[in-house]
């Protein structure tokens, strides 16, 4: 009764200290005028990527043959594809694919990599040096070599280009958690936690993993700006997203592999998907620096 | 071609800078090739005086054509070996070449006496007789023969023989070849075999100096002597293989319009350029005098060149769609008939072939002998479709269609012909998943049995209708294991005639049979037919009488350079 | 390490031999084919043979071409290397620089410009890059030749294999033209990447080198800020930096697969993916062998030129 009670105390105060770190987190996010800007952009995306038929102005799929390669016009902005589709509408559902393939990915890595470097940085002494090593022993691999020796393994599918990042990420997310868990290990108020009888889950769960949460967030956020590229990488290797999915990274190989008439006629074709990857990538990683920038405050500058 | 085209004219060398982009995804699956040594190039090396520069995609493999099965290899060892008999200009019509006419089946078709040419030297000087004719199909017939043996490390092993001649020792169809006299023999065959004489004209039966085998049989690969219209001079790998005019050919003095007639170039150069753009680009650099390999977005573009003009190679081969009759709802011929109806094939061989290819109405293309002419292909007619779907009872169908990963001679972009289809069959009800494999395990699978619908082609050897009906739609060939029949179509009535067709050696019998085998299988709609493929070879227009063959090697004996080039 | 290639290699679906002989091939064939490659044996087995054979140097043939993968790989090495290595000193010819501006000139314009070029540069996806590139230089301006070493009319005489190498030894100063045409823009593509990663790193120890005691009190001897830069600031900065070169050489692997194909540079990415796409296992293993290889040989360089740029460290 009174160890809970002492326990509820503690979240209490750990909670009101939260609110405040949370709102000087928020003023040192939103003073950065780059994070803004990766926000807004993301922000523009998402809404694309969840009302994408209401503001697709065609069907992502309808084909016009005769139009192969027809340039941009006002009744398609961004021109038309090899099979003569609606550039623009397949860039707006590809902010569906492209996205939630990314984000899957690094839900992925993140959770078993989060996983692997608590047990390594809580358990230390041999789980430590078994799962580092083989954690070294994945990262020794040039990362794209690997997701596409993984993505010949399991077939070639989004589905399997998606498990293919997140399982070559993982090693970094683990890296961080680790080094994260063993600076946090020896600290006061786990050592009370742990003299208060915690067993080691609780202790995992309460104490080290939400004094982890600010590396990790960061390293999470800048993995999917490197994931969604690495999926649009493996689509364009013909490793990914499967006709006729207006997959970004599709797309651009698609037009590619058309033949050089599209750097002729179809220069809009390659453009336009590019710019896409390009414009969602660089939004996370700003995003990505300015939670790096507001979690440490070293850093801030 | 429909295409909103822009109409913007292209220098010289706005092209070659141009065509370095687009064609290296074709180039992806190549077998990779930079020099072992010697030179790097970009593939390239001046032409002059009468030497006729050829551009292709990859070096060949051995200049033994008998332990070769690809097409580069007979490429070269097509200029330096002569077969027995061999196909006239642009047709799969016999004519007579190292014989000196196409024989009749003699016995009910057990026996065939041929006739030889007389005075014909091999590049080593020895004789060409009958003993030499002799001692190659028993070197390519015995196992046990001393000479059974060589290719080098890629060596196919006597693969042709196997294939066309049943097999080595007692499974072969040719029992003997005897010496009659200095220039007649006489093939004693254990059955009748229809496609007989047809597969004494394939590139890899080509006629081999018995004194050169003699003497290295293991470096014959590297070394061919032969009696063709050029004779081999050097071979550097991955890079080109050199051959100079033969001047005592044989066919010197034979009229050009048969295939006769040359060599009028002093030296041919066979170059291997991998990545497609940089070849065309060497073409309309006038790095080369000719050069196959071309996609159909590179005919218009080489169109615009000044000085520059295309051949098409007539078709050879056949793409498709293949239906599982076994599964359902595709063993109901009404279905397969509904989605002949359902696709507008003429629109979809327009986008994605252009000019290099042509509606199929047919299981085999037109050049082949039998080939039924008076079947039409189905039209395009959507609600005949929906009507004949719903006679079959089939609503809202969810199915899968298989499409190839890489660019094959049949159909270079299978990908865009999967996705036009898929919409041509939404637009009758059909929802049709697209799924592909990586190359070995798509044939593994269709091979199996495993999809319900599948993008597939077939290039001919020998220019028989055995070679596609046989292979492609008899119910043997419907084994599970490796079925080259992946529509699984099994119609006994077919079976019979194909049988029939493949024994007899009666050429009225086997047009009868050939003729009502098409006929059931339009009928029976095993297949969507899509289109025969007419690859593009772009050539200088000094290039005068290069007779594209089907069965893509040809001769080079009849080309002239005009104007020095 | 080998036993995790080996076996990942092994689980690659897909018959080699049909591959290689293609489709007209019948069934015998295809099963003699593969008892000829050994592929029939349990897979334990295999592994065994493939050991004895890779302690001799020896890492079997392609299935594909019948040659040496040692070989096969010997051969295109020099292509990478010239890439990477031309794609790596623009890299760090620019990024270095520009990084260490960046931070002397800190908040200034150029460093606001720089850092979010820097962020742009790795948020591109190299293989779109590389056709912007092509669409920019090679076709609209028609500046550069592509695809390829070089153009199709210039062969060079090998020694070394490197063009830019071999065309100055052999006097061939138009092949050295070509070729330098030729590697700058995948050379750009390849390098954009590390350059971005670089500048940022230079920046960041940089600053962090700068306000450092020893730094403070050399600005405040009155020593010309330039000097202060390059003789004090800079050799310490340059210890993460280092690292960060050393790992993005091993990354360039990466990049290079997808640059050479777009480029069709005949190099070891362009290999690797063609041994990936055709099955051939005995090539898939060596590259990826190679890969981690390069990787281990990298960091160990980057270790010894640690040592050498700081006496505290030794090895």
């Amino acid at each position: 009764m009174a160890e809970a009670q002492i326990q509820q105390d503690e979240a209490v105060s750990l909670g009101v200290e939260t609110r405040s770190r949370r709102q000087d987190f928020l003023r040192a996010f939103f003073s950065n005028r780059l994070a803004i800007f990766g926000t807004a952009i993301m922000g523009v995306f998402i809404l694309m990527a969840v009302f994408a038929p209401y503001v697709a102005p065609y069907s992502p799929l309808q084909q016009h043959l005769p139009q192969k390669f027809a340039g941009p016009s006002f009744a398609h902005p961004f021109g038309q594809d090899e099979l003569g589709r609606d550039i623009l509408s397949r860039v707006i559902y590809g902010a569906r694919i492209s996205l939630t393939a990314g984000l899957a990915a690094v839900a992925l890595a993140t959770t078993v990599g989060t996983i692997v470097g608590l047990a390594a940085g809580y358990l230390g002494r041999w789980p430590d040096s078994m799962l580092m090593r083989l954690m070294d022993v994945l990262l020794a691999f040039p990362s794209i070599l690997l997701a596409i020796v993984i993505v010949s393994i399991l077939g070639p599918s989004l589905a399997n280009a998606m498990l293919a990042v997140g399982i070559v990420f993982i090693p970094q997310i683990a890296r961080v958690v680790r080094s994260a868990v063993i600076s946090v290990r020896e600290r006061d108020y786990i050592e009370a936690e742990r003299a208060l009888g915690a067993g080691d889950a609780q202790i995992v769960l309460s104490g080290i993993l939400p004094n982890s949460m600010a590396p990790l967030i960061v390293q999470a956020t800048l993995t999917l700006a490197t994931a969604i590229l690495d999926v649009a990488a493996l689509s364009f290797l013909g490793l990914g997203a499967r006709a006729p999915t207006p997959e970004w990274g599709a797309m651009l190989t698609d037009a590619f592999r058309s033949g050089f008439g599209v750097f002729l006629q179809g220069q809009h074709a390659i453009i336009f998907p590019g710019v896409a990857i390009a414009l969602a990538v660089l939004s996370v990683n700003f995003i990505g620096d300015g939670l790096r920038d507001a979690l440490d405050p070293r850093r801030r500058g | 071609m429909a295409r909103t085209q822009k109409t913007r004219k292209l220098s010289r060398s706005d092209f070659l800078k141009l065509s370095g982009a687009g064609l290296t995804g074709a180039a992806l699956f190549g077998v990779a090739g930079c020099g072992g040594g010697g030179t790097i190039s970009g593939g390239g090396g001046g032409s002059g005086g009468s030497t006729f520069v050829f551009g292709r995609g990859a070096d060949s493999i051995s200049l033994d054509p008998i332990h070769a099965t690809d097409g580069e290899s007979f490429r070269a060892t097509r200029q330096i070996f002569d077969t027995l008999l061999d196909f006239a200009p642009e047709s799969f019509d016999m004519i007579p070449a190292l014989a000196t006419e196409v024989p009749k089946a003699q016995d009910g078709g057990l026996s065939y006496t041929l006739k030889l040419r007389k005075g014909v030297k091999f590049h080593d000087g020895t004789d060409f007789n009958a003993e030499a004719v002799r001692f190659n199909f028993d070197r390519w017939r015995d196992t046990k023969n001393e000479y059974h043996k060589g290719g080098g490390g890629q060596s196919s092993d006597f693969a042709y023989y196997l294939a066309q001649f049943g097999g080595f020792d007692d499974d072969s169809v040719i029992e003997s070849v005897d010496v009659i006299d200095d220039y007649t023999v006489k093939f004693s065959l254990k059955e009748p075999q229809g496609p007989f004489t047809r597969n004494l004209t394939m590139s890899p039966f080509g006629i081999a100096s018995p004194a050169a085998i003699k003497k290295n049989v293991d470096d014959f690969w590297q070394e061919p002597v032969g009696t063709g219209p050029y004779t081999f001079s050097k071979w550097e790998r991955n890079s080109q293989i050199r051959v100079e005019a033969n001047k005592d050919w044989w066919g010197t003095d034979l009229p050009a319009s048969q295939g006769y007639g040359g060599p009028h170039l002093k030296e041919v150069i066979i170059r291997s350029i991998p990545d497609n753009t940089q070849r065309v680009a060497a073409l309309t650099g006038n790095q080369l005098n000719g050069a196959d390999g071309l996609v159909p977005d590179d005919v218009p573009t080489v169109k615009q060149q000044e000085g520059f003009a295309l051949e098409f190679r007539p078709p050879n081969t056949v793409g498709y769609l293949a239906m599982n009759n076994e599964k359902e709802p595709f063993d109901d011929p009404k279905v397969r008939q509904a989605f002949n109806y359902a696709i507008d094939m003429p629109k979809l061989v327009e986008a994605v072939l252009g000019e290099t290819g042509e509606v199929a109405s047919n299981y085999m293309p037109p050049l082949i002998p039998f080939f039924n002419n008076s079947i039409e292909p189905y039209p395009y007619d959507p609600d005949k479709a929906k009507q004949l779907l719903a006679e079959a009872g089939v609503e809202n169908l969810e199915t899968e269609l298989w499409y190839m990963p890489i660019p094959r001679p049949y159909m270079p972009d299978a990908k865009s012909v999967a996705q036009i289809m898929q919409q041509d069959l939404k637009d009758v009800g059909v929802n049709a998943k697209l799924v592909t494999y990586e190359w070995g395990t798509y044939l593994d699978k269709t091979g199996k049995g495993d999809h319900t619908m599948c993008l597939l082609g077939w290039t001919g050897d020998n220019g028989d209708a055995d070679n596609f009906l046989n292979v492609l739609l008899n119910s043997a060939s419907a084994t599970p294991s490796a079925a080259s029949n992946v529509a699984y179509y099994k119609n006994p009535e077919v079976d019979k005639l194909l049988e029939k067709a493949q024994t007899t050696v009666n050429e009225s019998a086997r047009q009868d049979a050939y003729y009502r085998a098409q006929e059931i299988m339009h009928e029976d709609a095993p297949w969507v037919p899509i289109a025969y493929v007419k690859p593009p070879i772009g050539l200088q227009d000094a290039v005068k009488n290069f007779d594209p063959n089907p069965t893509s090697s040809e001769s080079f004996n009849p080309v002239t350079l005009s104007g020095g080039k | 390490m080998s036993i995790v290639v080996f076996f990942m290699v092994r689980a690659i679906p897909g018959d080699p031999a049909q591959i290689l002989l293609g489709q007209n091939a019948t069934e015998a064939r295809v099963q003699a084919l593969t008892a000829k490659m050994g592929l029939d044996k349990p897979v334990p087995i295999q592994y065994l043979l493939f050991l004895k054979d890779a302690v001799r140097g020896d890492l079997g043939d392609s299935i594909v071409t019948g040659r040496p993968v040692t070989m096969e790989l010997l051969i295109r090495l020099p292509a990478t290397f010239e890439l990477t290595a031309f794609a790596m000193l623009v890299a760090v010819l620019v990024g270095v620089p520009v990084g260490v501006i960046s931070a002397v000139r800190q908040y200034s314009l150029l460093d606001k410009v720089t850092s979010v070029l820097a962020l742009t540069g790795i948020s591109m996806p190299i293989f779109w890059l590389a056709m912007i590139l092509v669409v920019i230089f090679g076709v609209n301006l028609e500046l550069l030749p592509f695809p390829g070493r070089l153009g199709a009319n210039t062969a060079i005489t090998s020694i070394t294999g490197i063009v830019l190498v071999d065309s100055l030894l052999t006097l061939n100063f138009a092949g050295f033209w070509d070729g330098l045409l030729h590697l700058i823009m995948p050379a750009i593509a390849l390098g954009t990447i590390p350059m971005a990663v670089v500048m940022r790193m230079t920046r960041s120890s940089m600053l962090e080198v700068m306000n450092e005691d020893y730094v403070r009190t050399a600005r405040a001897k009155g020593v010309v800020p330039w000097r202060v830069v390059f003789k004090h600031a800079l050799r310490n900065a340059m210890l993460p930096t280092v690292t960060v070169i050393g790992l993005q050489v091993g990354l360039l692997m990466g990049g290079a697969i997808i640059t050479e194909t777009i480029f069709s540079w005949p190099g070891i990415g362009l290999y690797a993916y063609q041994s990936v796409s055709g099955r051939d296992y005995a090539s898939i293993q060596g590259v990826v062998l190679y890969g981690a290889l390069l990787f281990v040989l990298v960091n160990l360089l980057v270790d010894i030129l640690y040592a050498v740029l700081d006496p505290r460290v030794r090895l």
